[in-house]
């Protein structure tokens, strides 16, 4: 039987990478958006610029889900590389639509589905003789003939188009045009709509549209960074471009086209963090955004940042792993690395935003953070975040609210004889004030080294100092839980003894799980994690449930042994769920595991308490 | 090295300068270097140009990264604020400091083992990338610090102490920064204090990528027969291209030279080197054929030292950039968060 079903549906379209398919797709993501219909946009794309495979997929879904769902209602297959791999890729019932210029042999479909073939190829040459605009209207084409077979308002599509063309007005027409031949095309040989169909909803609201790299560039922008050095790497590279492009719309002068900020490509990563770090030592807010690679050449001087105390804001949009890994595919494998960077006893600041709109919100929180806590801040993007469109709130920011500079002492203070000591903890908080370097004539210079030294920043090798200052930087550290955003609790509708612990970009699937799970009757309390050190409410709601499912996407459940190391959790208690074939987790996946993990597996017994 | 503090008292007539600061307002710690090092001679030329031009301490910034040389920052200029950073990264640090305050003075010290080795890769990016900076290598061809391995400058067949003659070829970095656009090259030995001083104040001055290469001998690893870095070595093929009187505004020499024998350099601040020439028709306004004859130079075993290269016009990266003239450490949180009403404008963009 086809399948049947309104506003929710997940739809990929196989393309030839490079051969202009990912407007058309957009446009057909948008199209069903403006039909009030929220969608979760996913590319899977390779590691190439011309030629290679790459697929772009549509979940539909009115409940909102924005997590990747897993299965497939119907292939847009318009890459013959990967026909069969398509073809089979489609759940029963599901439906086919594809070029059918060329003949295909009966044996390459399958009888379980619903081929709709359309001569594509047939149509663009006899409409087109450019060879870039036959390609480029083949696109157009399939998203008007979608139109008709999905039920989306084609006026919409249009509308669309002219804001798109906007100011290039003479590519409105043929755009328009391509498309009208599609949607006709299928009216006249299909029976639309089919099966599955976007009725129209009012589910968007004042939600924005936006990848997660573009939205951390902003919250760089708000967050008051003026120096950004980076070194191109999939995939944070648009992050920078981003940062750039905004900064370029509000930090040039207007009169003078002075610019308000400074952006270096560096020659690899050890400059991109090492400008960084003399920035932000000079006083500046500054950052790099890069991925686990880059993480890896910048271990030196994040255990410098560490230990001479000197802010740092890293954006690390995380991807398969290690070495040069899966570059253009998903993963949260970083977080061992980014938490004990560099050698020696070292432990780092990490926020694990769920999505853009949070990428934005940490963006600019992490120069807050590291400005107060002086020391570096990573930010825990990933892929699906980073180049993924998502629908999420709109972005907010309070004009009363000032940028926390964190303890820098000034001239006046210098001048009126206040004790400075770099490396001095005044506060019982662990940080200690610093100075801009040019701060006073004769007060506050100071010697800044990855060396030990004393509380007045004065060389030493002696053992006593050293270990003062190594317990005050883990009195810092325990300040950092304070300040990190709190990880937020979801109960379920009915007590448990079961948890679950996630972050970041499982957050969307989770949710839907949870949802799952508690229509099956298994009920699990949910914590979403939101930055490193772990609060005091991670370790209340461990000890509040018998076991603990830790689901992440990495292989060796790095954000476990966090829980294990820091917060002394008994192994038993804290169950691995993992999924790193660098696909974005889905809900069925953590449904299906947690469903057999809960029944399967014993908590450990409880430890008597001792009093 | 001694252990020994210098006497805080000062002579009633010691020399002061225009801040009313004597020299002592420009010293530091006390070295922890090899007595007879090289390296503390340069830091006493260091000391002596900031004193002579003037320069309030606290606004100069000295940045190295790690080695013998790296150290030296701690030993002069106690007033202002220092960096000794991560081995062969000192570029990268000074570079984004530059980034942060355009305003402050930059000046980055580093080794052989420094800046030709472990972190060739950031000297060359920082010189082309025009930082706005006087970068000096103390350069003895020898890692001191850990004890008398052959460094990347070290000529080919310049035997180590312990009597192996070096196999590889060498890295000039003079030759190098001239290749990469550095705009002001020049090459010193750090027993030509009169020499030496007025290429720093002038390097100081230099508003772009300024580089000197000062031949440092090494005491204890790298001063016996046989070295091309030794003491003896350096003055026996020492072939001075020029030598300098820093003229200042408020004092100009009054020394007449023959027609052609002296070339005037003005620099940022309204002051002038006056270079007498001591090499015929030799002009340090031409990149490539001073190239070439730094080149010739050394391929004769003569080491080329004086003022090599100077382009009155240089660019730094902040013209490049464009950034604001106001540091960007100073800028206000209005001129940096854009506020709510642009979000909102952002927001109606992306739905």
């Amino acid at each position: 039987m086809p399948i049947e079903s309104v506003n929710d549906f997940v739809i990929r379209f196989a393309n030839v990478n490079g051969s202009g398919s990912a407007s058309a797709n957009l446009l057909f993501a948008r199209s069903v958006m403006r039909m009030g219909v929220p969608i979760a946009p996913r590319n899977i794309f390779p590691s190439n610029i011309q030629g290679l495979p790459t697929w772009y997929e549509v979940r539909v879904t009115e409940a909102g889900h924005l997590g990747a769902r897993g299965g497939l209602d119907m292939m847009v297959a318009m890459n013959p590389q990967t026909w069969d791999k398509d073809i089979a890729s489609i759940d029963p019932g599901g439906y086919l639509f594809y070029d059918s210029s060329r003949p295909i042999p009966p044996s390459k479909f399958r009888d379980d589905i619903v081929v709709l073939g359309m001569p594509l190829t047939d149509i663009v040459n006899r409409t087109y003789t450019d060879p870039r605009q036959r390609q480029l209207f083949k696109n157009i084409i399939y998203v008007g003939a979608l139109a008709a077979l999905l039920d989306i308002a084609i006026e919409e599509v249009e509308k669309l188009i002219g804001e798109q063309f906007k100011g290039k007005d003479k590519l409105i027409a043929p755009n328009l045009k391509a498309l009208h031949i599609g949607y006709d095309y299928a009216r006249d040989h299909f029976a639309c709509p089919i099966g599955l169909r976007v009725r129209r909803a009012d589910k968007i609201g004042d939600r924005i549209f936006v990848e997660g790299n573009a939205a951390a560039g902003l919250g760089a922008v708000y967050g008051g960074a003026t120096v950004c050095a980076w070194y191109p790497i999939t995939p944070s590279t648009s992050l920078a471009e981003a940062f750039e492009t905004y900064c370029k719309r509000l930090r040039v002068d207007p009169e003078t086209a002075e610019k308000r900020y400074a952006i270096v490509q560096a020659e690899d990563e050890l400059a991109s963090i090492g400008m960084v770090v003399g920035a932000a030592w000079n006083g500046a807010r500054a950052f790099t955004a890069t991925s686990g690679p880059g993480i890896s050449l910048m271990q030196e001087f994040l255990g410098l940042a560490y230990f001479a105390e000197i802010p740092a804001v890293l954006f690390d949009v995380q991807r398969g792993g290690p070495s040069t890994g899966m570059p253009t595919r998903t993963q949260q494998s970083d977080l061992l690395i980014a938490a004990y960077a560099a050698h020696g006893d070292t432990k780092h600041v990490l926020l694990f935003p769920r999505d853009p709109g949070e990428a934005f919100e940490f963006g600019a929180l992490s120069f807050d953070l590291a400005d107060r806590l002086q020391t570096p801040i990573f930010v825990m993007l990933d892929l699906d975040i980073g180049m993924n469109q998502h629908l999420c709130p709109p972005f907010q920011w309070d004009d009363a609210r000032a940028l926390d500079r964190g303890k820098v002492m000034t001239y006046e203070e210098l001048e009126s004889g206040r004790d400075f000591g770099r490396y001095l903890d005044v506060d019982g908080d662990g940080i200690p004030f610093r100075t801009y370097p040019g701060t006073h004539p004769t007060r506050g210079s100071f010697f800044t080294r990855g060396s030990t030294r004393d509380r007045y920043a004065r060389y030493t090798e002696e053992g006593a100092p050293y270990v003062d200052n190594m317990e005050r930087l883990l009195r810092k550290f325990d300040t950092a839980k304070t300040l990190v955003p709190p990880a937020i609790l979801a109960r379920a509708a009915k007590p448990t003894r079961l948890g679950v612990i996630h972050y970041g970009s499982t957050g969307p699937s989770m949710d839907e799980a949870l949802q799952i799970l508690s229509a099956r009757g298994v009920h699990v309390d949910a914590l979403r994690v939101r930055g490193f050190p772990f609060g005091p409410e991670v370790t209340d709601f461990i000890a509040g449930h018998d076991l603990v499912f830790v689901v992440e996407q990495n292989r060796d459940a790095q954000m476990r042994t966090l829980l294990m190391v820091e917060c002394g959790i008994d192994p038993a208690q804290l169950v691995p769920v993992l999924h790193f074939d660098g696909t974005p987790i889905t809900a069925r996946f953590i449904a299906k595991a947690i469903a057999e993990k809960a029944t399967s597996i014993r908590p450990p017994q409880q430890r008597e308490v001792l009093s | 090295m001694t252990y020994l503090a210098k006497p805080k008292f000062r002579h009633p007539d010691i020399e002061i300068n225009e801040l009313g600061f004597s020299h002592r307002d420009y010293e530091g710690s006390i070295s922890t270097l090899c007595a007879g090092c090289g390296h503390d001679s340069i830091s006493s030329a260091i000391m002596r140009a900031c004193f002579e031009l003037s320069l309030p301490p606290h606004r100069i910034a000295k940045l190295s990264g790690i080695g013998c040389s790296s150290k030296t920052p701690t030993y002069f200029l106690g007033q202002s604020h220092g960096f000794n950073s991560v081995h062969g990264r000192m570029p990268s640090v000074l570079t984004g400091a530059n980034l942060a305050n355009r305003e402050l003075i930059y000046l980055g010290v580093s080794g052989d083992g420094d800046s030709a080795s472990i972190g060739f890769g950031q000297f060359a990016h920082a010189i082309r990338r025009a930082v706005n900076m006087l970068y000096i290598v103390e350069n003895n061809g020898v890692y001191g610090l850990t004890k008398g391995q052959f460094s990347a400058t070290s000529d080919k067949g310049s035997k180590s102490k312990k009597g192996i003659d070096n196999p590889d070829s060498p890295i000039d970095l003079v030759s190098i920064a001239m290749q990469l656009g550095a705009t002001f090259v020049a090459r010193s030995f750090s027993g030509d204090k009169d020499q030496l001083v007025p290429l720093i104040k002038a390097g100081l001055e230099h508003q772009g990528a300024a580089f000197i290469d000062v031949i440092s001998p090494c005491i204890a690893f790298n001063n016996h027969q046989g070295s091309t870095k030794s003491f003896d070595y350096v003055r026996a093929h020492n072939a001075e291209l020029n030598t300098l009187d820093f003229i200042t505004s408020q004092a100009p020499i009054g020394v007449d030279y023959p027609e052609g024998a002296a070339q005037d350099v003005r620099l940022h601040d309204g002051s002038t080197i006056r270079l007498r020439k001591l090499s015929a028709d030799y002009d340090v306004h031409d990149r490539g054929a001073a190239m070439d004859h730094i080149y010739r130079l050394g391929r004769s075993g003569e080491i080329a030292t004086g003022l090599i290269f100077i382009d009155d016009e240089p660019s730094d990266m902040h013209a490049r950039l464009g950034t604001a003239k106001k540091p960007l450490n100073a800028l206000a949180d209005r001129d940096i968060v854009p506020g709510s009403a642009a979000l909102a404008k952002i927001n109606a963009g992306l739905r």
